[in-house]
């Protein structure tokens, strides 16, 4: 243990930094500004999901970090060693394990159940940020939803590429009120934002905390010929052989070879600890790299 | 039959000084008003305030709304009135960029107000788009390109398909004949008149052109300082000013 105060910051900012989050949580999709406090990390490294994760956690919580989808990048590693030197939490790498699971651009491929909150990391918290650069304007369309400019985003998409190109931060809207950006997770992970978990949204530079309550109606915008699809690669893993799970796209060598797999590492682990193996992909080995 | 515009005795100052003071008129359905007056007579501080851009400092603007008739535009609530804005009423700015958004397409700045009332259908929402650029004479060609990439005369002509594909039925127009040369301000004229005519508008010219009014407008309605100095019938005031002021500015006009 450190000499840090439990998960680094003081009793009075985690106070008024779950003041927002329940305020979030009443209002789903709303941005609920907060006075975000300097972190140990520059901006744009998830200072809001940190801010959000100090706040939320506890003693008895289990910790896991993602980006990407990936347990072992230097952010997720260095975040998640964060909270077990300032707050002495439990970590892991097993989504079903975790309780608090703070994450960078993805959804864990692995439904997440009632006693488990995704912490997000958010760069730009206003959907209608580069439609309408006045504050003031994009406040005021939200409070009465004027949200026909986000349609003039779509319809934009369309008629250069002849489909809705937007392919991450996909405008939803939040039960029925409120459209949200759903930070940018590829709109493969939409459909997963209507889950069982709580959903907790930190912008640190932006200052603003918004959230997602579970089992709330979350909709991707479309129009009515040319309705939402949750994309991804047409492939299946090549490690795991999974023909479901969101896939990066892996350059291997300078002739054009390429490889995908699940961008979710601990799905694809335990996939192959099961015995599935893709089509470059070797059995499971405890000790291999 | 009843107006469509009721202005009853709106001012507006800004601290001490004058903007318009106790203005007050009727514009009836297809009717045509055009304001005129030199740099500073208080133009365009009135056609803000009648279109909600400012809030007047006294005076009520009833408007015949589809739903509850008159309402006062100055005390209804802001929801309402930036509902009428994008349905019946429609702005047109002097320049263009202020009234488009330059780095969406011609296709997305017509269908703009369309999506804001709810439009969901994009099949739908490009042909009336396309069919609002024929009507303003921009090829259909053109409905992916960007304002920008549009001389000062579309712009202008692509800002007024973007406001009228609602089907609004009064329509705010300041200057929309300034910067552009003269044969294209004939035919962007020639455009407005048959579109007011044809579709029944009603329309508050602000302009100091008044070749522009003689044309458009029936009834004239003479700015100074803040004050309406004369009011009458287009061809009437133009004829045989009364004011002043009106002779000076009808004297001015050069004769080629």
């Amino acid at each position: 243990m450190s000499d840090y105060n439990f998960a680094y910051l003081d009793e009075q900012t985690k106070r008024m930094i779950r003041r927002a989050i329940l305020k979030g949580l009443a209002i789903p999709g709303y941005q609920v500004p907060f006075a975000s406090r300097e972190m140990p990390m520059p901006y744009g490294w998830g200072t809001g999901g940190v801010q959000v994760s100090a706040a939320v956690l506890t003693p008895e919580d289990t910790f896991k970090v993602i980006d990407q989808g990936a347990d072992d990048t230097t952010n997720a590693v260095s975040i998640r060693r964060f909270f077990e030197k300032t707050a002495d939490v439990a970590v892991t790498e097993a989504t079903g394990e975790a309780s608090v699971i703070q994450t960078r651009h993805r959804i864990p491929e692995q439904d997440l159940r009632e006693d488990q909150i995704l912490v997000y990391q958010v760069p730009i918290p206003e959907p209608l940020r580069f439609l309408e650069p006045s504050e003031v304007e994009t406040r005021k369309m939200h409070a009465l939803e004027e949200y026909g400019l986000m349609h003039v985003k779509l319809y934009e998409d369309i008629s250069q590429h002849g489909a809705i190109a937007t392919s991450y931060a996909y405008p939803v809207k939040v039960e029925g009120r409120y459209v949200m950006d759903p930070s940018p997770i590829p709109k493969f992970d939409n459909p997963k934002l209507n889950m069982a978990g709580i959903q907790l949204f930190g912008a640190g530079r932006e200052q603003r905390i918004y959230a997602v309550p579970p089992y709330t109606d979350v909709v991707s915008l479309d129009f009515e010929d040319y309705p939402f699809e949750a994309s991804k690669a047409d492939h299946a893993c090549d490690l795991c052989g999974s023909t479901d799970s969101y896939l990066d796209e892996l350059i291997v060598d300078d002739a054009g070879g390429r490889m995908f797999m699940c961008s979710d590492t601990d799905y694809c682990c335990s996939r192959r600890k099961a015995g599935h193996i893709g089509a470059q992909g070797v059995p499971y080995a405890e000790d291999a790299a | 039959m009843s107006p469509l515009l009721n202005v009853d005795g709106i001012s507006k100052f800004y601290g001490h000084r004058i903007g318009c003071k106790d203005v007050s008129f009727d514009l009836y359905p297809g009717e045509v008003m055009g304001i005129v007056g030199e740099s500073g007579s208080g133009k365009s501080t009135l056609l803000n305030c009648l279109a909600g851009h400012l809030a007047p400092d006294t005076g009520a603007v009833n408007f015949d709304t589809r739903t509850n008739g008159m309402c006062d535009t100055v005390t209804m609530s802001e929801p309402e009135r930036r509902m009428l804005s994008r349905t019946d009423w429609a702005f047109v700015h002097q320049h263009a960029r202020d009234g488009l958004r330059m780095n969406v397409s011609a296709g997305g700045n017509v269908g703009e107000r369309l999506m804001a009332v709810g439009a969901r259908h994009y099949g739908d929402i490009r042909e009336q788009a396309t069919d609002w650029l024929g009507r303003v004479e921009i090829n259909a060609d053109r409905v992916d390109d960007r304002p920008t990439a549009f001389s000062g005369g579309m712009q202008q002509r692509l800002q007024i398909a973007r406001n009228l594909v609602t089907g609004p039925r009064l329509v705010f127009m300041d200057e929309p004949t300034g910067g552009l040369d003269v044969s294209v301000q004939a035919r962007l004229l020639d455009l407005l008149r048959g579109l007011v005519r044809e579709m029944n508008l009603s329309a508050i010219i602000v302009t100091h052109d008044l070749a522009v009014v003689r044309l458009l407008a029936d009834r004239l309605m003479v700015m100074k300082d803040g004050h309406v100095v004369e009011t009458g019938l287009t061809d009437q005031v133009l004829d045989d000013p009364q004011h002043g002021y009106t002779q000076l500015l009808v004297s001015s006009v050069l004769q080629v």
